[in-house]
């Protein structure tokens, strides 16, 4: 592959052409904060937390998604990206309803650690407070739409890596909510495999794993079921 | 697929579905045919209901979540059956400065929904739209796309009782 140079934060780098600018910054330790972004995932530009000044480039670009090439000039703090950053994660502070204090996630959420690290110590919008609706439907899972930030790790891995493709996501804007199937309760979905893989990567405690004391004594037997089942149907194939 | 046919029942004996049928097939079930799909089945339903989304999906092979998703992202597809009889207020640049929104917060009090629901005896739906073309009636409204003005806030609540008083054959 072709090698190409570039220009991070006034220091030279050599990196592959079909490098993001994420990944070139990220492998020299460069830190650039993301949210939606996940390794393995396909990236999607959604969170902005991204944003990189590029010169020659009227408008900051999304380093998770925008492809390095020769001679770019990049720069990924300054005061502006820094303050449009603050801006972003205040914005999702205040649209649904983060309570760190009573999260399941407390000291576990990257939305938390990412408010932390960009020093936010208040909020300058008004928080929204909508009161949205919680899914406890599932056996094992859990899904609280007031700290869902429609980062769409969920939406993605279901579809792409268990090929289930449960989640999705309903309306558009500030009414957008993740749903599964039909916008059925969770627990009737008939499409999710109870992998739990929507809820290892969410980055806050939207999808939680249930029952994180007494209720995790709770055995898991549905598999039996689940064996005989195919066995019968395995058995009846055969006996056509 | 079995399962899903006995809760399919009575959609499937629905006549309308064949249209929608037809439509899938002409398109060959592919699925990045959806919205087209979706318009056939909203013109034959009226409106799109979950079983006929489960439907649709399930043919074109298709996540119900992604059907969902597109269903709820377009303004144009209603997941809810329309009113018997529409409402609907323009709220364009001149019907609004004229008074538009003033003449939907009295028909919205009257009729105790928002714009863009239906009461839930199924009798009227309220919508607004962004300019219907009619600015020199501003303010406007059309009453079963029938258009009306320039109205107060009284005179729109008059029709509006008008029409929910008269039964819908003679109106």
């Amino acid at each position: 592959m072709p090698a190409i140079t570039l220009t991070i934060n006034n220091e030279l780098f050599s990196a592959r052409k079909e490098q993001t600018i994420l990944e070139i910054a990220r492998e020299h330790g460069v830190d650039i904060p993301t949210l939606c972004h996940f390794e393995g995932l396909e990236a999607m530009g959604g969170c902005r937390l991204c944003l990189v000044e590029l010169q020659g480039s009227p408008r900051p670009v999304p380093a998770c998604i925008t492809k390095a090439a020769e001679g770019m000039v990049v720069t990924t703090h300054s005061d502006k990206l820094i303050e449009y950053r603050k801006m972003l994660v205040e914005l999702l502070l205040a649209e649904r309803t983060h309570t760190c204090s009573i999260c399941v996630q407390n000291n576990n959420c990257e939305l938390q650690a990412l408010a932390a690290k960009l020093g936010i110590d208040h909020v300058r919008f008004d928080y929204l407070h909508q009161q949205l609706p919680m899914d406890a439907s599932r056996e094992r899972f859990a899904l609280d739409h007031n700290r869902c930030v429609l980062c769409l790790r969920c939406v993605r891995v279901c579809d792409a890596v268990e090929g289930a493709h449960t989640w999705d996501v309903r309306g558009r804007g500030s009414t957008s909510r993740v749903v599964a199937d039909l916008d059925r309760p969770w627990g009737s979905s008939t499409s999710c495999t109870d992998c739990g893989k929507c809820v290892q990567l969410c980055p806050t405690g939207a999808l939680y794993k249930k029952g994180a004391t007494v209720g995790e004594m709770k055995k898991e037997r549905s598999f039996l079921n689940r064996i005989l089942e195919r066995r019968r149907l395995a058995a009846q194939g055969r006996s056509l | 697929m079995s399962g899903d046919c006995c809760k399919h029942t009575e959609l499937a004996d629905d006549p309308r579905l064949k249209l929608v049928e037809r439509a899938m097939k002409r398109l060959q079930y592919q699925p990045d045919a959806l919205i087209e799909v979706l318009h056939t089945a909203q013109e034959a339903f009226g409106y799109l209901s979950r079983e006929l989304l489960g439907h649709v999906a399930a043919q074109l092979k298709l996540p119900e979540s992604q059907v969902f998703g597109v269903a709820t992202f377009y303004h144009f597809f209603t997941l809810r059956p329309k009113g018997e009889h529409s409402c609907i207020v323009c709220t364009g640049t001149a019907c609004y400065v004229k008074g538009a929104g003033e003449i939907l917060g009295r028909l919205e009090q009257a009729a105790g929904i928002k714009a863009g629901q239906t009461t839930a005896d199924g009798k009227l739906s309220l919508g607004t739209a962004r300019c219907l073309g009619n600015c020199s009636l501003a303010p406007m409204l059309t009453v079963d796309d029938v258009v009306y003005g320039p109205e107060t806030p009284d005179s729109a609540v008059e029709k509006l009782h008008g029409l929910l008083e008269v039964p819908h054959e003679q109106g």
